[in-house]
């Protein structure tokens, strides 16, 4: 098995097989690979031998239509790359240009976009652990999660008039203005919530079956982690305690009072936990910030048409997924040369191989659900 | 995207908040490599210009209005005949403990530093950037390969702009390694130093067509396998693309 | 002739009413199920077809009754048409040993509990001729894991069972409802390790969560039922459901009491009649239910819930009504109310199966088979030993019934908690192993 070691999941031909050795195609269609994702798996008996990633269904050449469009016109296509937390992908587009452009946007624009992109934090942790416990057979959770997305979703849907793909944030700034009760909204929202955290904990975290599903599977150890470029909450349940909020803030992220969650096995259970914890750290920034938005403009003063001077900037944030980074590269005109959008699912996604190799096959549909992709990310 | 010539020297408004330096040279892009030593006495080595020159028909993307695009012939001469255009206040030469270092071990190879909006760039020459790269992962601890992508200029000599963007967990640092290569020249890999660099090389492959040395399974990832062309290229022209596809599959003149 | 008509003639009414109201009462559970699922997960379930999706059933029947028929290239046609009929047949069948009441059953056998198990084992041919005739390599594999899943609980279940026979002496269903009453006391309360396990065991015999894994993920395709749709389809999900009402009726018979009144020993008699007090509990129930619905019926938003709910507190009165009237006669009150407690226990094991399935994630198939060799077997014939241990105590030596009972618990619950423990220890090392490769 020496020429699959260390190759983030080669080719798995036939031609390569030994003589108890299947291959199983999780074919793009598949309720459970969350979106269009093939992988082939080369099996010896139950135990899985090698993955290969077959992606791209879902390419739609984000980066070569930024550089036929202008900054701000190039903005709503970023939401559609993980479209499950778009708001997260504004904020970095946004600052990366920002930081281009030498300028920031004012205080209380930070401190609104903290708060959004923390809400969104929560409903993309939400549809992943709803999703992930029906792949492992918990048929209820699902549903309460999403009553509880629907309220923050509600919440967009006021701010910004949609609720998925949402554009919310504007280079500079924001466009809108906060509505009227949007203080009381997130504030009603954030103190229900930790019961419902406690609710869906009480039917995961201790659960026999739950846990024997999920410890001890998939282990990514933080050195595989870190030589695979993984970031996020599955860098986190590795044991290594980073968060881009509080290593090299943004937004207003300084500001606040917040905890980086860790573990140490890097098992699915970890990683679980991980992000149950990142939920409950999200709404208490958002409780902080919500207390005390300052006053003042909401967007910078940099005027329409917008020509940043030469140059090139790498900006990332912390999305949900882990690092979402914007390498852009300006020639002094109004659309960018370049865009580079560094996707955390797809980097995050080549740890699958490591993750599922040597484990069961029936293991493989918790591993890819645990590593939280989206394929909108993955492919752009 | 149409550029403004430089001989015009008009400055390009940056727009900035707060009105910071003057304008930068007009349609500024990367400095190339073939300005030594001024570049590292001075911030204002004259930055020649990288055109792009779009193979008609042009994008429908609303432009503004700008002269029509010039030859890199033309330009690359203008550029060099150019006065030295005002300094760029983000752009800043880099001379710390890291760069020296790096230039005391590897000398002549590492070709420029400079910060970009604070950030940290070394611009290395390309049959090197393994040993270098695995000298920033072993000696400067740059641990984690954030990622790996390419930059098309087609004017330029050597038209590829390869980078790594690392980062240092012990630091909290990062930076980024350039290398410039020609088209059909190979870039090392750096597979074998960071894992995560497989199927990001293998991105810059599909999307560039840069060849990685080294690079244990270099094939598309994003694209069909059947492929032809490289999307990201400045010179990719997706109508022609269409047009041959719709008539090879469906028999008819596209109406694009 | 019509003297060796006669005794076949109340067994064959009843055949033909089982025959003919059980596949309504499974389509009937089955949205038992969807509703109950919905409340469990905060919506409403099936609402359109019919006053709150009562008419569901039907209009799912109808649809399969229509639906093309598929039959798979190269299938093996015979085999192919007979599996889903073998899976329904021995379901049917087996509620033939069944007391719904204290004459109210097709078949009083001597063996009836042998009757029941031999049948139902009988039933998992059925599934693994449909994956077999299905002519495909992953419908086979499912069809062989359920397999393998069913007869590893069926001993469990079977050791389980014991206990209770052990406690009533006779295999004969009827006789072991008897002896509960005559002994005073439902055998749960005598052995409740036993019941547990075959509430344990029942729920993989019936390929439910947390043990459906061949039938749910499979490893990416779906089980033995893949290449079956339509009516063929439909039998497999009724033999599924007719399973689980099967399983649900031999809890109640061995352990629940059966059609047994709660408190069946207590005489409380109403003073100045010879009806008893927790005799009224039947009627007043339904009264409260048709009381409920009234009182409900005028806050119904849409004219149609109105008389939706008027209607079902008019068919509450007269199953009150029909109660009420059965205390006055002694011929038939033991069994309406035998009936009616029967089916209250039955109900509440199934809606325990509902529950369980809502709220647990599933068993990973090798994990599944872990816990039916390793756990429950071995926990069941220690439980088996205890019963016997206890029973000993009891007659021989003069101890009391609970007594006894409760000191074998003890034990078997001391083994019970030994086995886990090593089962989690041997996990972690497999886990460790797995991933130190």
């Amino acid at each position: 098995m020496d020429e699959y070691s260390n190759r983030g999941g080669s080719s798995v031909s036939t031609t390569e097989l030994g003589a108890d050795e299947i291959i199983l195609n999780m074919g793009p269609q598949h309720p459970s690979t969350h979106g269009v994702l093939r992988v082939k798996l080369k099996l010896d008996g139950e135990r899985v031998a090698g993955t290969e990633c077959i992606i791209g269904y879902l390419h739609r050449g984000v980066e070569k239509i930024a550089e036929h469009r202008t900054y701000q016109q190039f903005a709503p296509y970023v939401d559609r790359m993980d479209y499950v937390a778009a708001v997260s992908n504004g904020l970095g587009y946004c600052e990366a240009v920002e930081k281009l452009l030498l300028t920031e946007a004012p205080p209380r624009a930070r401190v609104v976009r903290t708060i959004l992109t923390e809400l969104q934090r929560i409903a993309s942790h939400l549809l992943w652990l709803g999703t992930h416990a029906l792949d492992i057979g918990a048929l209820t959770p699902v549903f309460y999660c999403f009553r509880e997305r629907e309220e923050i979703l509600k919440i967009f849907e006021k701010y910004c008039g949609a609720r998925l793909t949402t554009h919310a944030f504007r280079i500079g700034g924001l466009q809108y203005e906060t509505y009227d009760g949007f203080e009381a909204d997130v504030k009603r929202f954030c103190a229900d919530f930790t019961h419902k955290i406690d609710e869906y904990e009480t039917l995961l975290t201790l659960n026999r079956i739950w846990v024997s599903r999920t410890k001890g599977v998939g282990i990514l150890t933080a050195e595989d982690a870190i030589a695979l470029g993984v970031t996020g909450p599955v860098l986190r349940a590795s044991g290594i305690k980073w968060d881009l909020r509080k290593a090299q803030p943004y937004a207003a992220y300084d500001k606040y009072d917040f905890e980086i969650p860790t573990r140490e096995h890097g098992d699915t259970y970890d990683r679980y936990l991980v992000r149950m914890d990142e939920m409950r750290q999200s709404q208490r920034i958002c409780m902080q910030a919500v207390e005390d938005i300052p006053v003042g403009a909401i967007m910078a003063r940099i005027g329409k048409v917008l020509k940043p001077p030469p140059g090139e900037v790498y900006h990332s944030i912390e999305a949900p997924k882990g690092e979402l980074g914007y390498y852009i590269v300006s020639d002094g005109t109004v659309q960018p040369y370049r865009v580079r959008v560094r996707p955390p699912s797809f980097i995050n996604l080549q740890a699958l191989d490591k993750m599922a190799r040597g484990g069961l096959v029936a293991d493989v549909v918790a591993i890819i659900g645990t590593i939280d992709i989206v394929l909108g990310e993955v492919d752009r | 995207m149409a550029e403004e010539v430089p001989e015009k020297d008009k400055p390009a408004a940056p727009l900035t908040e707060g009105g910071a330096a003057p304008s930068s040279a007009p349609g500024a892009a990367t400095p190339k490599p073939d300005v030594p030593t001024a570049a590292v006495a001075s911030p204002d080595a004259p930055k020649p210009v990288g055109e792009v020159e779009i193979s008609a028909p042009a994008p429908a993307a609303p432009k503004p209005a700008a002269p029509a695009p010039k030859t890199a012939a033309t330009a690359a001469a203008v550029a060099a005949k150019a006065a030295a255009p005002p300094p760029v206040a983000q752009q800043t030469v880099l001379d710390n403990e890291l760069v020296r270092r790096m230039k005391s071990q590897f000398g002549g190879t590492i070709q420029e530093a400079w910060l970009d909006r604070k950030q940290a760039i070394l611009v290395v020459a390309a049959p090197l950037l393994s040993e270098i790269a695995r000298c920033c992962r072993d000696d400067e601890q740059f641990d984690m390969l954030v990622d790996l992508t390419a930059v098309d200029w087609p004017k330029r000599e050597k038209r590829f702009d390869v980078i790594l963007n690392l980062y240092s967990f012990a630091k909290n640092e990062r930076l980024r390694l350039k290398t410039m290569v020609s088209e059909g020249e190979s870039a090392p890999s750096v597979c074998s130093i960071w894992a995560a660099a497989n199927w990001l090389e293998r991105e810059v492959w599909d999307m560039f067509g840069i060849d990685f040395e080294g690079h244990p399974d270099l094939r598309r990832i994003l694209l069909p396998d059947e492929w032809e062309g490289f999307p990201l290229r400045k010179d990719y022209d997706i109508l022609k693309q269409d047009t041959a596809w719709v008539q090879a599959n469906l028999g008819i003149e596209s109406g694009q | 002739m019509l003297e060796t008509v006669k005794p076949y003639l109340w067994p064959v009414l009843f055949g033909v009413i089982v025959v003919a109201v059980l596949p309504l009462l499974a389509g009937y559970v089955v949205l038992l199920e969807r509703k109950v699922m919905a409340d469990m997960q905060a919506r409403l379930g099936p609402m359109r077809v019919g006053p709150h999706g009562l008419l569901q059933p039907i209009a799912d029947a109808l649809k399969l009754l229509i639906k093309e028929d598929i039959v798979p290239l190269n299938a093996d046609r015979v085999i192919f048409w007979l599996a889903p009929v073998l899976s329904v047949t021995t379901a049917l069948v087996a509620y033939a040993a069944i007391p719904f009441g204290p004459g109210f059953q097709i078949a009083d056998m001597n063996i009836g509990l042998l009757f029941i198990l031999a049948v139902s084992s009988l039933g998992i041919y059925g599934i693994v001729l449909g994956g077999w005739s299905s002519n495909s390599n992953y419908s086979l594999m499912g069809a062989i894991r359920s397999v393998a899943q069913l007869v590893s609980y069926e001993t469990a279940a079977g050791l389980a069972l014991i206990s209770a026979l052990m406690m009533g002496s006779s295999l004969s269903l009827r006789a072991l409802v008897m002896a509960q009453q005559n002994q005073g006391v439902w055998f749960i309360f005598c052995v409740p390790i036993a019941f547990f396990i075959y509430l344990v065991a029942s729920i993989a015999e019936t390929n439910r969560a947390p043990f459906d894994f061949p039938e749910a993920e499979s490893e990416l395709v779906a089980g033995y039922m893949t290449e079956y749709s339509g009516f063929r389809w439909s039998l497999y999900f009724l033999a599924e459901y007719a399973n689980m009402i099967i399983v649900a009726s031999v809890a109640t018979t061995l352990f629940l009491g059966g059609w047994l009144r709660p408190l069946a020993s207590v005489h409380l008699q109403i003073p100045g009649t010879r009806m008893e007090i927790l005799d009224l509990i039947p009627p007043l129930f339904f009264l409260a239910l048709a009381g409920y619905c009234v009182l409900r019926a005028p806050r119904q938003p849409v004219a149609v819930q109105k008389v939706f709910m008027l209607l079902v507190a008019g068919f509450c009165l007269l199953l009150a009504a029909a109660l009420g009237w059965s205390l006055t006669s002694a011929e038939f009150l033991p069994a309406i109310h035998g009936a009616f407690w029967f089916l209250a226990k039955v109900f509440v094991y199934i809606y325990a199966f509902l529950w369980i399935r809502f709220t647990f994630p599933r068993y990973r198939f090798d994990q599944l088979m872990n816990l039916g060799w390793r756990i429950l077997i071995p926990l069941a014939l220690t439980n088996l030993v205890g019963v016997g241990v206890a029973l000993v105590l009891h007659s021989a030596r003069g101890w009391g019934l609970f007594p006894a009972f409760l000191l074998t618990t003890l034990a078997t619950l001391a083994v019970a908690g030994f086995l886990v423990n090593e089962g989690d220890k041997r996990l972690k090392v497999v886990a460790v192993g797995a991933n130190g490769e």
